[in-house]
């Protein structure tokens, strides 16, 4: 099967019903590794247990972009090519990238405590990362908002493109902004200033992060196919009736 | 006349005529800066250290005030299904009809700003600098909102939905409009650094809202 088979919902759901349970299944091992592997990954010198923190945090911040930048891709095929699977990889990314962005959030916040001593500061990073969350949920918000799903995607596509020309935009002001606190990040991704006893397991754990995102993005976009299909037959239903 | 000049005459006329609320903005501006110095207290200097922060906070959400009006009128009147089948590009009436909105809600917001800056106690130098990032970043609002207006337009409910979808939007030019007048103030940033990177969201903005705002405009109407 070819890949630009998939395109048509119902092989994509076909395809979705095999995959999501091997998918499922590579996740839950890629997991168990990881988890494996942070917990016997020896603590930081100066941050202590608190580091393995990290092994969330860093995961969170990766997916959450990452699900916008897939978004970004879904827009333009809802825009160019008015495909309904792309409105459904749209619609069934933003939670998913939402929540992954909070959960950034959240465990930076509970790092900030011990090591900042505070849950918030107005950092550069943590700024852009909050209005990150703020744009995905004003874009889950339009989506509940427009009631004909395929009027709702076109309108968010707009907003998701805008957002992604402006996302850098906001995270390089935002850095220009304060610069005060903590000016080198926890993490830089060329870095070699985390030890590779760190720096393995946090690669092994965003890699099953990654996989579980996947995961959830299959299921999530076959829920919603289904529940297109179902919104479908349900006005061929009432019309008729009248 | 050209069409777009026709649309441009035709809504600043209707702004100034009665029912056209063009002068609300700058009221709701003047109540905003007033309520203030009640949440803070009277304290001149503090009030004076950040009068530019609440003055461009109070412009931003004068802005947003009356963003819901650029299209809604028009929508429900028909006009905009008869400005989407006209021959005039859709993307320069876009333009044309925010260059209005912009002289009926920025303008006044630039005019009254220096007024309204001398209840905060800012001296004429701040006041400058405030007038100078007025005139450069209150386009930049009036052009990332007309993205939201043209997304929201056909909502019920779009007006909560629209300040929450444009605001994120908006940190970049509230960041450097309020970094530009405290460095004219208090330094140690020379003034022309945030300033010209003020001008140059203003100017990316005049490019990508018209564009982005007719797409949107056309996904909708069909």
């Amino acid at each position: 099967m070819a890949v630009i088979d998939l395109a048509n919902p119902t092989r994509f759901l076909q395809f979705a019903n095999r995959a999501i349970p091997w998918l499922g299944g590579v996740t839950v091992v890629v997991f168990a590794f990881a988890i494996n592997q942070a917990m016997v990954a020896p603590d930081d010198y100066q941050q202590g247990a608190t580091v393995k923190i990290m092994f969330l945090h860093v995961p969170g911040a990766w997916l959450g972009m990452l699900a916008w930048g897939l978004m970004t891709i879904a827009a333009l095929g809802t825009l160019v090519w008015r495909h309904p699977l792309a409105d459904v990889t749209a619609k069934a990314a933003a939670p998913i990238g939402a929540a992954f962005t909070l959960m950034c959030l959240v465990t930076g916040s509970l790092w900030g405590r011990p090591m900042w001593g505070t849950y918030w500061v107005w950092d550069a990073r943590l700024t852009s990362e909050l209005i990150l969350f703020l744009l995905y949920l004003g874009v889950i918000a339009l989506w509940r908002t427009v009631e004909d799903p395929s009027r709702a995607a076109r309108a968010v596509a707009i907003l998701t493109l805008v957002g992604a020309i402006d996302l850098p935009i906001i995270k390089f002001s935002v850095d220009w902004w304060n610069t005060l606190h903590q000016p080198a990040s926890v993490f830089r991704l060329a870095a070699p200033t985390i030890d590779p006893s760190i720096l393995i397991p946090l690669l092994i754990m965003t890699a099953a992060f990654t996989l579980l995102f996947a995961t959830l993005l299959l299921a999530a976009m076959r829920n919603e196919i289904l529940r297109r299909r179902v919104r479908a037959l349900r006005l061929m239903q009432a019309s008729a009736v009248s | 006349m050209s069409p777009l000049a026709a649309i441009l005459f035709r809504d600043l006329r209707i702004a100034v005529r009665v029912g056209g609320g063009a002068l609300i903005g700058v009221l709701f501006f003047l109540v905003v800066v007033t309520l203030t110095p009640f949440a803070l207290g009277p304290d001149i200097a503090l009030l004076q250290r950040i009068g530019p922060a609440i003055l461009w906070l109070a412009a931003l959400l004068a802005s947003l005030l009356a963003l819901d009006r650029l299209f809604a009128a028009d929508h429900q009147d028909g006009s905009l299904d008869l400005i989407l089948m006209g021959r005039a590009p859709l993307e320069l009436v876009v333009a044309a009809k925010a260059l209005a909105h912009w002289l009926t809600t920025g303008l006044p917001l630039i005019i009254a700003a220096p007024l309204i800056g001398l209840l905060l106690n800012l001296d004429g130098r701040a006041e400058a600098a405030l007038v100078l990032t007025f005139l450069v970043g209150t386009p930049a609002l009036t052009f990332i909102g007309l993205i939201g207006a043209a997304i929201a337009v056909t909502l019920r409910r779009g007006g909560l939905l629209l300040a929450v979808l444009v605001l994120p939007l908006t940190v970049p030019v509230l960041i450097f409009g309020v970094a530009a007048a405290n460095a004219a103030m208090v330094g140690p940033v020379p003034f022309g650094t945030p300033f010209t990177i003020l001008c140059a969201l203003t100017l990316a903005s005049l490019v990508v809202g018209p564009f982005a705002a007719a797409a949107a405009l056309r996904q909708e109407m069909e």
